[in-house]
């Protein structure tokens, strides 16, 4: 356990002396530590953490979303981008968030030093619409290319197709919202 | 002088040697592969976005449908995650139950590897003696669940029944074929001059690259580094298990090989020690109005009646929050990120899944090689589209 206080105390004093006012606030829930961060600054960040040696962060174990509409937190930003930073050598997992709402929903691009962000920026790009700013290839990866908005937004309806028998099938498709 | 041209070449989605729907489309020069691009989404069913609609309790089935090689470790990386979000810890006889059962999903997965891996390098007969020993796990499966395949067993705060009479000697039975199997599949496939040039150096990448490709598992471990999340971070008692972790020294397809066969016999070796230490004590927490009561008391006891009643009609109000629990599954690092809003359902769920982040590095893999090596590179992978897509 005192490792992990160890680790936890050089991060913060990492960011806070190197990246003082990009760092917004810290959040410890179940013992799991967020620093939510500038939008603007998350690539220098994530490069420099990278750089230092004695972090020894090299790890990008995954990127994800969160789209807090109509909960209280909503007024820091619909949208949570939150990336989970993984040291293999200290075994220590902490993440880094980024709150953005949907008129300026631009984040620079991790894909740059991590090649394993390509696919995980694109998967966020297509099921949530935030975009990338710098990526090489921001498709779509998950749905159909006809497929119209991003499927995890809450605003997103949950839908249910009827399915079509020899008795309907003669019907137009009827999708229940 | 003819121009020279290269071969754009489709593979997938419908093709035997791509373990499901995965789509590649290749740049060929000649024999030599120029370019890969992976297409997937072929299996997508919005498994995350159906989670968020659930109860915490109904969103459990969706965790056995991404890979259905490995139930077990699906529901036990979902459970462990509202667990840590709930405040929960549950009674010592589960977390070694859970164990068991975790390690046997993981012989059963890596068999399965093993057989269609080998079957698309030529090794016909490999995938019988797989399907063979693997049988007799899933019967531990039926026995436990009623369930061969989508258990559904390990459920939040315990398991969904208590232990059969048989347990014990069902997976000694289990353990007892598995280790005469393995000693069968040394025989047919180490030493085999075929299958040795089939994989020696193929589809390599070093352990700098593993890690900035984010990779996990036996992909990250046949490159070298020694990294198993039930040693660096151990959950459900892992801690108290004397066992070894395999690495590998060229991260190329053998050496991954080797890697798998001997997690095989570690894991054979937490299963015995499991056994032979296994507490006694309720299969399920005792958190009212949070875990699901006993079914015997729910028969005889008025209280948990109401409890049962009230969580399966309403379920439970998670705290506004978010956690992340990952576990070492088969294919790697599988983890649910889950966040509550003070509702009954999560606002979250989010999995990551080792197959998706382990299948992009495949161009990395493939590019420059031989296009027969493909198949070999998609094998080693070890992907399960259900989880890819989700």
């Amino acid at each position: 356990m005192g490792a992990v206080v160890e680790m936890e105390e050089k991060l913060r004093g990492f960011l806070n002396e190197k990246f003082g006012d990009g760092v917004i606030r810290e959040e410890s829930f179940r013992d799991q530590v967020s620093f939510y961060v500038k939008a603007e600054l998350l690539a220098d960040i994530c490069q420099a953490i990278l750089d230092n040696p004695e972090l020894d962060v090299k790890y990008l174990s995954d990127i994800t979303a969160v789209d807090w509409l109509g909960h209280e937190s909503e007024s820091e930003g619909r949208f949570e981008v939150c990336y989970n930073l993984y040291s293999l050598g200290q075994k220590y997992r902490f993440f880094l968030k980024v709150r953005a709402n949907e008129d300026e929903l631009t984040i620079p691009t991790l894909s740059l030093i991590w090649p394993s962000a390509n696919w995980m920026e694109r998967e966020v790009y297509d099921l949530f619409g935030v975009n990338f700013e710098g990526h090489p290839d921001l498709t779509k990866i998950l749905t159909p290319d006809e497929l119209e908005g991003h499927p995890l937004r809450q605003d997103y309806p949950l839908t249910y197709e009827v399915p079509q028998f020899t008795w309907n099938k003669d019907d137009p498709p009827e999708v229940i919202k | 002088m003819t121009e020279q041209k290269t071969l754009s070449l489709n593979m997938g989605p419908q093709h035997p040697s791509t373990h499901g729907v995965l789509r590649l489309v290749l740049e060929l020069d000649g024999e030599t592969v120029v370019s890969t691009k992976p297409v997937i989404g072929y299996l997508h069913t919005g498994i995350e976005k159906t989670m968020e609609s659930k109860l915490y309790y109904k969103a459990l089935p969706c965790t056995d449908r991404m890979d259905y090689l490995s139930p077990m470790n699906n529901n036990l990386a979902y459970c462990l995650a509202v667990e840590k979000l709930m405040d929960i810890e549950v009674p010592e006889k589960v977390k070694w139950v859970r164990v068991i059962l975790s390690e046997l999903s993981r012989i059963k997965s890596h068999l399965f590897w093993l057989g269609t891996h080998a079957i698309d390098l030529g090794a016909m007969s490999m995938l019988l003696y797989a399907i063979r020993e693997r049988e007799s796990i899933v019967d531990v499966y039926e026995a436990v669940a009623g369930q061969r395949m989508m258990t559904s067993y390990v459920r939040i705060g315990g398991l969904a029944y208590d232990l059969p009479s048989d347990f014990e000697e069902k997976v000694r039975t289990a353990v007892k074929n598995v280790t005469n199997g393995l000693s069968d599949y040394e025989k047919l496939l180490t030493d085999n001059e075929i299958f040795i040039n089939r994989t020696k150096n193929v589809a390599v990448i070093s352990g700098e690259d593993a890690i900035a490709w984010s990779l996990s598992g036996p992909m990250l471990r046949g490159s070298g580094i020694k990294h198993d999340l039930r040693k660096a971070n151990p959950y459900s008692g892992y801690e108290n298990f004397d066992f070894d972790v395999p690495i590998g020294e060229n991260g190329d397809a053998y050496d991954r090989y080797k890697v798998r066969l001997e997690e095989i016999r570690q894991s054979l070796k937490i299963i015995n020690q499991a056994l032979d230490g296994m507490p006694e004590g309720p299969y399920r927490a005792h958190v009212p109005g949070v875990v699901l009561p006993p079914k015997e008391d729910v028969l005889y006891k008025m209280e948990s009646m109401i409890f049962h009643f009230k969580i399966i009609t309403d379920g439970f109000e998670a705290p506004s929050g978010s956690v992340y629990h990952a576990i070492e599954s088969p294919k790697g690092e599988l983890g649910f990120y889950i966040s509550g809003d003070g509702t009954n359902t999560p606002r979250r769920v989010r999995v990551r899944p080792p197959s998706f982040i382990n299948l992009a590095c495949i161009p990395a893999l493939t590019e420059g090689g031989l296009f027969a090596d493909v198949v070999c590179a998609i094998g080693t992978i070890d992907i399960v589209l259900g989880e890819v897509d989700r």
